[in-house]
């Protein structure tokens, strides 16, 4: 393979794997602060309908991806309400959610298939996106890809460099003792899941405006539900939910690739990769865990109320 | 009356919006009903149907009625297409594979309805089957691909190794080996109907892979979108999908069902429908080609006799002599592929460099 | 302002009985809503969605057969929920249990002479085949501490495309033109209908045992009251004696067998073969299902049938109002939400307290 090929491969990967690293961190930080939010799908693919439906009738790609971000958000919201505020089961409630976001898109959206705009611009610096192999890959990029990696950055620094980051991590973990020192439990679960939930919207608006720009119904084609794997191969750590996209991203653009190259592998085993890799990543955490590794938050799907 | 008259004046009214809802409807018309494996908006396979679905109750709508499930899972259609049956439907189409043995059984529960179910085998004395040769369109764009390549190899995103969608690939290759027999055709099986993600990353594996046009069996627009962003070519697939990729789109396989609909409605409705298998091609006008675009006037030109030679009987994609990829003779010169050969082709012609799954 | 939950001394069973009838004329107000901004009449939508599915023999046999499947997967579950074990993969368990089954008919089929075994060995394979397969969570859970959440989530997937794979390849009809879908069983193979020619089968049966079988070892054995008591009290059910490990193996192996028994059901009875895909999402569905019947077996029932009742409506309002699917798919999200919402009531009171949130 000749150089541009390379980088037109890791190009390729990336953009592949940015939807589930901007998908996974939400959920990431929802699930820190102890919520397991299982309707990322639903929220994901309200994202993209309303994100592109927003998109055509503003004519901007940034007020797409923001009105993206608001479906997560509001969706999200009901989920926050009902599974913190009321503290319902979460796994019912995500699922609910799953139902609800895939209903609401096909309505939100039925206006706008078969309709096409240009995929969002491409960063161009003179000088330096010209530059060989490098250039297009590090420079060439639309304002996504750039927005997934700064998240990853801000959710790993917020995370353990910041008090409130700490304190975050301490809900998910054991959310009676972090109630019983004063601190705002079920506010800062609520804020997790909105994060959550304004994550996933992006993401879905980054497939319909970015990566395949038009809407089609169900267009995530189960991205959401392999994000979630992803928080978990990554055993909840921003800069391995990165790593882990860019294997499952890059495992799925790889086979594709040896296939045009000649060299065929059964489909249905290369889809199962990221399931399989989720269940062996856990395995091999529980056992680091005996050495003293990273853990699983404690708390995780367990609703709390304060007079329990 | 009297204690219980919340719930029985509860009852009688909804009983007044049943009567009222429940479509009091002239009783000449004839219901036809469609039964769809995808969303109608999925501007693809199901979209088609669709369209069938209202050019028929455009062309006759004071003798016909239509209406549609979409999204049904193959799983659970037995009670969708019953459904149907149970509401009055005449005529109803079932337009997916996997819709055989449920629309046999419910068939055979409705003797009096008619049942017309795409691309199956299977057939009954009130179900037909029906179905069209998307391996004539293939043909055609294998030629364009060969005269407009520059690069001599073409890209091919594939769903699911199954008949027809191998002898898609054969065609597409026949029809390029006779304008130019070293053209190479890559192939990539995405194992999906519809992904756009992983079409428009199939797309750029092949693009980045020295193919210059692209060539699909799987439902979105997404390659089309992926070769106009990079300034290549491709195919559509199922409807004419120019405005993804005015740029791009050299022509498309558009699935056209509204002659067979309308005319199987007719037969119906005169009483001569009977149990029978179609499977239209150019000629039938159910495989029609999208207008030819991007493309120099001589190789419209060539395109364009192809099409008729198609319609005419002149051409045959599968004329012998075609040998398989192992070098057997699968048809002999001076003969044609058999249907049923070609309905369970399982093997790839000479030239093709790819293993068939399984 | 802050919204504070506060527990209810004692659950009144009045609230509990009310607290899902409110949720579910909240849903309805809100659904008739968005029905008439779509120009549709909210009490004809009503009649459609919820009567017109039970005025007939047809559709009550359907709701049946719909909601046995989630009533049995649902039963299951509640071991497990009960005593605080989340097993979310029993899609995957009754799709493993759908495939074992499914290959002792493939393996038998044809044969002559004494048939009468194959049925129940399909069923005997079903469930163990689920169990077996549940099993993998729950050993992971008991001797490695791994989060059966996300294994038994991620097990799902892998199934269906275990399902897939074997759909289209090994199990393939030899005589099907390679399409992907294996033989239609033998009748020995097949679960009877209980009236001649309709959809009810004899599974409904088996499940409706089944559930029956739960609710008295769930309500009334030592066991049941072990698994109710690790989930209320892990501390007291351990100083009880009673061991946290063997539950957890026996309440996943119960949920396994009877997601496993469902899927091997629905193949023999409604399905006839296998198929790449064999579950509209029933082992999802049953978690909700579970959870609005709050655990217990008969609430379970009463769920399934409003799920299955919905589902059939929402075939019904396409058809008769040309309302989306999609519409159904919002209001049962909606429906469900509510719901959940609404029994946290029951448990809760709320009380607005001044200040901020904690």
């Amino acid at each position: 393979m000749s150089p541009d090929v390379i980088a037109m491969v890791a190009a390729t990967v990336l953009a592949a794997a940015t939807p589930l690293i901007i998908a996974g961190l939400g959920e990431l930080v929802a699930e820190r602060a102890g919520v397991l939010n299982l309707g990322v799908e639903g929220m994901m693919v309200c994202g993209a309908a309303v994100g592109f439906a927003a998109a055509v009738e503003s004519g901007s790609t940034l007020v797409g991806a923001l009105a993206g971000i608001g479906a997560g958000v509001a969706l999200a919201a009901a989920f926050g309400l009902l599974t913190v505020g009321l503290a319902a089961n979460q796994v019912a409630s995500g699922l609910a959610l799953t139902i609800l976001g895939l209903g609401l898109s096909g309505l939100a959206g039925a206006r706008y298939v078969g309709l096409k705009r240009d995929p969002a611009p491409h960063l161009a610096i003179p000088g330096l996106t010209d530059l060989p192999v490098v250039g297009p890959l590090v420079f060439g990029q639309d304002g996504f890809v750039y927005a997934g990696l700064a998240l990853a950055m801000g959710v790993s620094w917020f995370l353990w460099r910041t008090r409130t980051g700490l304190v975050l991590r301490a809900i998910g973990d054991d959310p009676a003792a972090t109630h019983s020192l004063g601190l705002p439990v079920r506010a800062a679960r609520f804020l997790a899941v909105l994060f959550g939930g304004a994550c996933a919207g992006l993401a879905g608006a980054y497939l319909s405006l970015a990566y395949t720009p038009f809407w089609a119904p169900a267009m995530t084609a189960g991205r959401g539900w392999i994000a979630l794997a992803l928080v978990v191969f990554a055993s909840w750590r921003p800069g391995r939910v990165v790593a882990g996209a860019v294997l499952f991203g890059g495992a799925t653009v790889l086979q594709l690739h040896a296939q045009a190259l000649g060299i065929g592998l059964p489909g249905q085993v290369l889809s199962a990769v990221p399931y399989l890799a989720t269940i062996l990543a856990l395995i091999l955490l529980s056992l680091a865990r005996r050495q003293g590794g990273s853990l699983a938050p404690a708390a995780l799907g367990r609703d709390f109320t304060p007079h329990r | 009356m009297k204690r219980t008259s919340l719930g029985a004046s509860l009852a009688s009214c909804l009983g007044a919006v049943l009567l009222l809802v429940s479509p009091v409807r002239a009783e000449d018309k004839l219901k036809v009903g469609f039964v769809y494996v995808g969303p109608v908006a999925d501007y693809g396979y199901s979209f088609q149907h669709d369209l069938s679905r209202k050019a028929l109750a455009a062309a006759m709508p004071d003798k016909v009625e239509t209406t549609y499930l979409e999204n049904v899972p193959e799983a659970d259609s037995e009670r969708a297409i019953e459904k149907l049956a149970r509401s009055g439907m005449g005529l109803i189409f079932t337009t997916s594979f996997g819709f055989m043995e449920p629309t046999l059984k419910v068939a055979k529960k409705f003797p009096k309805v008619k049942f017309e179910h795409a691309t199956g085998y299977k057939r009954a004395p009130n179900v037909s089957t029906y179905s069209a040769r998307f391996y004539e369109g293939r043909y055609v764009c294998g030629k364009i691909a060969a005269k407009l390549s520059k690069t001599g190899t073409v890209g091919y995103i594939a769903s699911f190794p199954i008949p027809e969608v191998v002898s898609g690939i054969n065609a597409f290759m026949l029809g390029a080996q006779s304008v130019n027999p070293n053209l190479k055709v890559k192939i990539v099986w995405v194992n999906t109907w519809f992904d756009p993600g992983k079409e428009a990353e199939a797309a750029k594996a092949l693009l980045a892979q020295g193919a210059d046009i692209l060539a699909q069996h799987t439902d979105s627009a997404a390659p089309l979108q992926e070769a106009e962003k990079q300034g290549k070519f491709a195919f559509g697939q199922s409807s004419d999908q120019y405005r993804f990729a005015p740029k791009a789109q050299l022509t498309s396989i558009v699935d056209d069902w509204n002659g067979y609909v309308i005319a199987e409605t007719k037969a119906v409705l005169d009483g001569s429908w009977t149990s029978h298998d179609t499977w239209g091609g150019i000629k039938d006008g159910m495989v029609v080609l999208a207008p030819f675009t991007n493309m120099p006037d001589d190789v419209k030109a060539m395109a364009e006799a192809t099409v008729k030679d198609i319609a005419s009987g002149k051409v045959q994609p599968f004329a012998g002599p075609v040998t398989k990829q192992d070098g057997t003779l699968a048809v002999k010169a001076g003969e044609t592929a058999p249907d049923p050969m070609i309905l369970g082709m399982n093997w790839y012609v000479k030239g093709i460099d790819d293993k068939l799954p399984q | 302002m802050r919204l504070d939950l506060v527990p209810r001394p004692h659950r009144s069973p009045l609230a509990e009985a009310l607290a899902p009838a409110l949720a579910f004329l909240a849903a309805v107000l809100v659904g008739g809503v968005a029905v008439s901004l779509l120009g549709v009449s909210p009490a004809a939508a009503f009649v459609v969605y919820f009567v017109a599915p039970l005025s007939e023999l047809w559709s009550l046999q359907e709701v049946a057969v719909k909601a046995a499947p989630l009533a049995l997967i649902a039963t299951g579950l509640a071991f497990c929920y009960r005593a605080n074990l989340w097993n979310i993969g029993a899609e995957g368990q009754f799709v493993v249990g759908g495939l074992a089954g499914g290959m002792v008919a493939i393996a038998t089929h044809g044969s002559t002479g004494f048939t009468l075994w194959i049925l129940p060995a399909m069923l005997a394979a079903g469930t163990l085949a689920g169990i077996a397969y549940a099993m993998i969570p729950a050993l992971l859970r008991v001797r490695l501490g791994v989060s059966e959440i996300l294994t038994s989530l991620m097990l799902v997937y892998v199934a269906e495309l275990l399902l897939d794979y074997m759909a289209r390849g090994p199990l393939r009809d030899p005589a099907g033109y390679n399409f992907p879908q294996s033989v239609a069983f033998d009748e020995a193979a097949r679960l009877p209908a209980l009236m001649e020619g309709d959809a009810l089968h004899a599974g409904v049966l088996v499940a409706l045992a089944a559930v029956g079988l739960g609710a008295v070892v769930l309500g009334r054995s030592l066991f049941g009251f072990e698994m109710r008591l690790v989930g209320a009290s892990p501390r007291a059910a351990r100083f009880a004696g009673f061991s946290a490990e063997r539950l957890t193996l026996l309440a996943f192996a119960i949920s396994g067998g009877a997601a496993g028994l469902a899927g091997i059901v629905e193949v023999a009875g409604r399905i006839g073969q296998l198929q790449p895909s064999i579950s509209p999402g029933y082992g999802f569905t049953a978690i909700i299902v579970a959870f609005l019947g709050r655990l217990s077996p008969v609430g379970i029932l009463v769920a399934a049938f409003v799920i299955a009742v919905t589902t059939i409506g929402g075939e019904a309002a396409q058809i008769d109002l040309r309302l989306p699917l999609d519409l159904t798919r919002a209001f049962q999200g909606l429906l469900l939400g509510l719901v959940l919402g609404a029994d946290v009531l029951t448990r809760f009171r709320l009380r607005l307290v001044a200040g901020t949130a904690r």
